[in-house]
């Protein structure tokens, strides 16, 4: 089992979701988070529309829950945070694979400084709401007056009402993990969750009855079947599922590593994949209902409407509606609100990566990991996100975290543990003996052939664009410091986390449960292309 | 709404949530397994465990 030092030196038994129910609700309230609501409608519309649903689905059963039992039997198996799961996945000779949790640590991290300070963004318009601070002329009012945007660069200019918002984020963000898994983050998320769904339930119901909604709806559904011939909306299509599910970047590890041993993880697994799409089905019926009312109130076409995704869609489009709403002021509460806390909960998770690898390494308690990890990041996050350049740091390192940083770490981890290391057979059988819902030898084509395949792919393309065309219209030097540099410093972290010392060793460890015979005869007439632990 | 559009909708309901509905059909009808290997016993703990000594 793996143990982390108690205050008294002494080893403890690993934390635990308290049953089934909270570990499910845990993971869908990670894996519904601000993508769900500003990225999947918007990109479903840009993307085919009703026709984005083949590759969306087609995305969602061959990379999407495979991956997600991928983490799932890493996390379980090897009983661990992402450098511990790793390192006992490495086994004897690649013990140095530890670096590749590091790497997935280390977007955590970086990915917290930034989500933090959206979810400070929600908050502070949930309040704006009451009394539609925001005016008349909502872009100006974000990029002007709240935000004070200024040009790319480093500004030690603060603004307040981005900054104080911000901490008492973090200040909750950390008492939450300081009270452990389970009557922490399980906590919070049993009681977000329900209040999440009825809330944006709520508004999904009023945004079908305003003026313009069937619009909304027929511009979302309507499908567009040459956009199937299109490799770029099935690449949208495997993308928003991967961004979505936060699968390949050890939150999933993480969580699976706090189930028992006895404990079911494919047929759970679905319900958090299933339920993480819903959600997006739903966000995408109420968004475009309601964006349908706001091109009947403007008089124009779905199509002539700007900012239909992201930081302009709930900032900037989503503010107007609400001024020319009926009742504005309580739909606005509901979307900020739930945008809010889609957004704490999926923070609770990335955090929970960050604190676990510390608390693992370094012999912390969660007390102790949360505060000293925590009040690191809410000073860094202050620092780099609550400036007059805040914007533009958030969109740029976003854009390399996720884009380069995650998918990166996707594709290493599919290459060690089915190429390299042909541990396979090995999570599969675990994947089986626990579970009720069994996956056969395709999950191992799906998991390890085609998803790094396609994401590779993805990659590749990405890389080439960033260099060729830049990002953004920034300047090189900017995008050199704050979007590459970004995945330089996960590399450069990763090696020097590798290095230091365990205080207790990961590496006694018996995976349960044990292979059976006929598995380890195979594997000893293999080819020994990587060692076994 | 066309009716495109709303064939589109139900569809799109119907498999996406209906997913999610026999999956948490399945779960609820078989939660666990009946038959793990032997061991895997975990040491009790929901975050306040009691402290092990290592023996």
């Amino acid at each position: 089992m793996s143990a982390t030092a108690g205050e008294h030196g002494v080893a403890q038994p690993r934390e635990m979701w308290t049953g089934q129910v909270g570990f499910i609700l845990s993971a869908i309230g990670s894996a519904v988070g601000l993508g769900n609501i500003w990225r999947f409608p918007g990109v479903a519309y840009e993307n085919g529309g009703g026709a984005f649903l083949i590759p969306y689905l087609v995305a969602l059963v061959t990379a999407g829950i495979p991956i997600l039992f991928l983490d799932y039997a890493l996390g379980h198996r090897f009983r661990g945070a992402a450098p511990t799961a790793f390192r006992r996945l490495g086994g004897g000779r690649l013990k140095w694979l530890e670096s590749l949790g590091w790497f997935q640590v280390m977007i955590c991290f970086v990915i917290a400084l930034y989500y933090t300070v959206v979810i400070a963004w929600a908050a502070s318009y949930f309040v704006f709401s009451f009394d539609l601070r925001w005016g008349d002329d909502t872009a100006g009012f974000l990029v002007g007056d709240y935000l004070q945007v200024g040009d790319p660069g480093f500004s030690f200019t603060f603004v307040p009402a981005v900054l104080i918002p911000l901490v008492i984020i973090w200040v909750a963000a950390i008492v939450v993990l300081a009270f452990g898994v389970a009557r922490g983050v399980q906590r919070i998320n049993v009681i977000f969750l329900p209040l999440l769904v009825v809330a944006f339930a709520a508004l999904v119901v009023r945004s079908l009855f305003l003026d313009g909604a069937a619009d909304g709806l027929n511009a979302l559904f309507t499908p567009d079947f040459s956009a199937l011939a299109d490799p770029n909306v099935w690449i949208a299509a495997y993308s928003q599922i991967f961004f979505s599910l936060s699968i390949a970047f050890g939150i999933m590890i993480t969580y699976a590593s706090y189930r028992r041993r006895r404990s079911n993880l494919t047929t759970p697994g679905l319900v958090v994949a299933f339920a993480n799409s819903s959600f997006e089905i739903l966000a995408g019926i109420g968004v475009f209902a309601t964006l349908g009312f706001f091109a009947f109130e403007q008089g124009v076409d779905i199509a002539e409407l700007e900012g239909l995704t992201g930081v302009g869609l709930s900032f900037i489009t989503f503010p107007a509606i609400v001024s020319q709403m009926p009742g504005g002021p309580i739909f606005g509460v509901l979307f900020f609100g739930s945008l809010a806390m889609a957004g704490f909960t999926s923070l609770l998770s990335v955090l929970q990566v960050v604190s676990a690898g510390f608390q693992e390494k370094f012999g912390l308690t969660p007390r102790q990991a949360a505060t000293r990890v925590g009040i690191v990041s809410m000073v860094l996050s202050v620092l780099l996100f609550s400036t007059t350049t805040g914007l533009i740091a958030l969109d740029t390192v976003d854009n390399w975290a996720n884009n380069i940083g995650i998918v990166l770490s996707a594709v290493l981890a599919g290459i060690f543990a089915f190429w390299v290391l042909r541990k396979g057979p090995e999570l599969r059988y675990h994947l089986n003996a626990v579970s009720t819902f069994r996956v056969g030898g395709v999950w191992t084509v799906l998991a390890g052939v085609l998803a790094p395949i396609i994401l590779g792919y993805m990659l590749i393309q990405r890389i080439a664009s960033l260099i060729v065309e830049g990002y953004a219209g920034y300047p090189d030097w900017y995008l050199a410091v704050m979007g590459w540099g970004t995945v330089a410093f996960f590399v450069v972290a990763a090696l020097v986390l590798t290095g230091i010392r365990w205080r207790r060793s990961p590496d006694a460890f018996r995976p349960w449960p044990p292979l059976p015979d006929r598995m380890l005869q195979a594997d000893a007439t293999a080819p020994k292309e990587g060692g076994r632990s | 709404m066309t009716g495109t559009a709303i064939f589109f909708l139900v569809l799109a309901i119907v498999l996406v949530w209906g997913g999610f509905t026999v999956s948490v059909l399945a779960l609820s009808r078989r939660p666990d397994r009946h038959d793990f290997p032997p061991g895997g016993v975990d040491d009790h703990r929901e975050d306040v465990g009691p402290v092990e000594r290592d023996t």
